[in-house]
């Protein structure tokens, strides 16, 4: 029988995503586990994720998972949301500099805040809906161009090769906020929070072969 | 120097709240197209087809049998309104927090607990992480007419004065870890006279982290003077839209008539 593995190791909440699957995919099982022969029978997988990226990588490491994670990146759909996006780049500067997975080689780094032309404060985080810039790729598919998602986060990824990025958000400058290699996509936004839009996406994901 | 950026496209957010009494909204609720208008579902439905771009439930109740109703109202929503929820009341320990997160809250908002305990806030967002953590402040404007602006934070329902200068603990609770403000003046709370404006942009500009305005809304100008003058991230309003005097959409039009950016 298919179904989405979940990846739960400790970090933040995965009843949204959960619920969100099942609302998008009734008939797709969701198995929400830290099993790594869960995870690598899977047909899908997911690695959602809040919190900092040191405590990630540690729980990470406790559960086992690293290399169950490097494994499920090379041969099946899989979505990376929020801090399980920022964990699959090679390193980031949060926690005084964390190693991370390196699956999709490039940096995360911090906002650095200051004012808009008005005055206003930059505030970090980076908390609201922001329009995304979409490029070509079968997980936009009936998601109107520069649709709004809803982001929470102080870090960025700025990966090495440009043409992993699929789409930008603007905080106020362009940053990346979707990244796809291959059978991969990692968004920063939070598509199981993002109203019609998000749940677009998780449908298309449903549905996704894991080619471009 | 002040880095200067052009404009954002970051949308002001409009966040309904929902006074929650024993698993029912209280405020009267005169929505025509909705079975059970006491029912905090029924209306989180109705608010997320509107429009909303997050919704708030305060548990106004104290017992321990009620909260167990809040969760499940919780659990109920997250299943199936996709939009942030952050649930305050009574959110006093981290197993609290752990409970409301579990049930499918994104935020939970922390209010005399933080004032009991400031170290409370540093634990719950080491634990949960700052996205999760919202602080409530209820303040009330303590200078007398002609003296400089100062505000003092009250507990017990702005009974209590603490001696706490308003500014001053928003900023330390930033510190602490709040990863957002939510900011109510308890002189305006239930007014419909506006928010206190001068208030709201004092500690807007005082924390780095985003602030939600909170307490007498009146009118959809209200609310655009919340984020053009009060400098607000986000505006919370209950009764203006319990009493389906303005849809959540029309309120984003108007404010968007008026240059504020907004997700319609």
């Amino acid at each position: 029988m298919s179904y989405i593995a979940v990846i739960d190791y400790g970090m933040g909440n995965l009843h949204s995503i959960t619920k969100a699957l099942q609302f998008v995919g009734p008939d797709v099982p969701v198995q929400v586990s830290a099993e790594p022969e869960i995870i690598l029978n899977a047909d899908r997988v997911v690695f959602p994720g809040v919190g900092a990226i040191r405590d990630c990588m540690q729980a990470l490491r406790d559960a086992n998972l690293t290399e169950v994670i490097k494994t499920a990146t090379k041969n099946k759909p899989f979505l990376g949301i929020c801090l399980g996006m920022q964990a699959l780049l090679t390193d980031n500067e949060e926690n005084e500099h964390t190693v991370c997975l390196d699956i999709i080689p490039g940096h995360v780094v911090r906002f650095q805040g200051g004012f808009d032309s008005k005055g206003q404060r930059l505030k970090i985080p980076h908390m609201g809906w922001s329009p995304v810039h979409q490029k070509p790729h079968p997980l936009w598919a009936d998601i109107p161009q520069d649709s709004r998602f809803y982001f929470v986060h102080s870090y960025y990824a700025i990966p090495d090769n440009g043409s992993v990025v699929a789409a930008t958000a603007d905080y106020p400058l362009p940053f990346a906020c979707a990244l796809t290699r291959d059978n991969v996509f990692a968004v920063q936004f939070h598509p199981e929070k993002s109203h019609t839009a998000g749940l677009q996406l998780l449908k298309n994901f449903l549905h996704w072969d894991g080619n471009t | 120097m002040r880095k200067v950026f052009s404009d954002m496209s970051l949308a002001k957010r409009i966040i309904p709240c929902l006074d929650v009494d024993n698993g029912r909204v209280v405020k009267g609720v005169k929505f025509v197209d909705i079975r059970d208008a006491g029912d905090p579902v029924e209306i989180a439905r109705r608010y997320n087809r509107e429009g909303a771009d997050e919704l708030a439930f305060l548990d106004i109740t104290a017992t321990h049998h009620d909260r167990d109703t809040m969760v499940h109202v919780v659990e109920q929503v997250a299943g199936e309104v996709f939009i942030p929820l952050t649930v305050g009341g009574g959110i006093r320990t981290l197993a609290d927090i752990q409970r409301m997160l579990k049930a499918g809250a994104d935020k939970v908002s922390i209010n005399s607990a933080a004032v009991f305990n400031p170290e409370f806030v540093r634990e719950a967002s080491d634990r949960f992480g700052a996205s999760c953590i919202v602080v409530a402040i209820d303040t009330k404007k303590v200078s007398a007419v002609g003296e400089p602006d100062q505000w003092e934070i009250f507990t017990h329902g702005g009974r209590k004065a603490t001696g706490i200068d308003a500014i001053e603990w928003a900023a330390r609770m930033t510190e602490y870890g709040a990863g957002e403000i939510l900011l109510t003046s308890m002189d305006r709370d239930g007014t419909r006279a506006g928010f206190d404006l001068a208030l709201t942009r004092a500690i807007s500009e005082a924390v780095p982290v985003p602030v939600i305005a909170s307490g007498g809304v009146g009118s959809l100008q209200h609310l655009a003077d919340g984020i053009v003058e009060g400098k607000a991230d986000a505006v919370l309003a209950a009764s203006i839209f319990h009493f389906a005097e303005y849809s959540i959409h029309e309120a984003k039009e108007f404010m968007a008539a008026q240059g504020i950016e907004v997700r319609l």
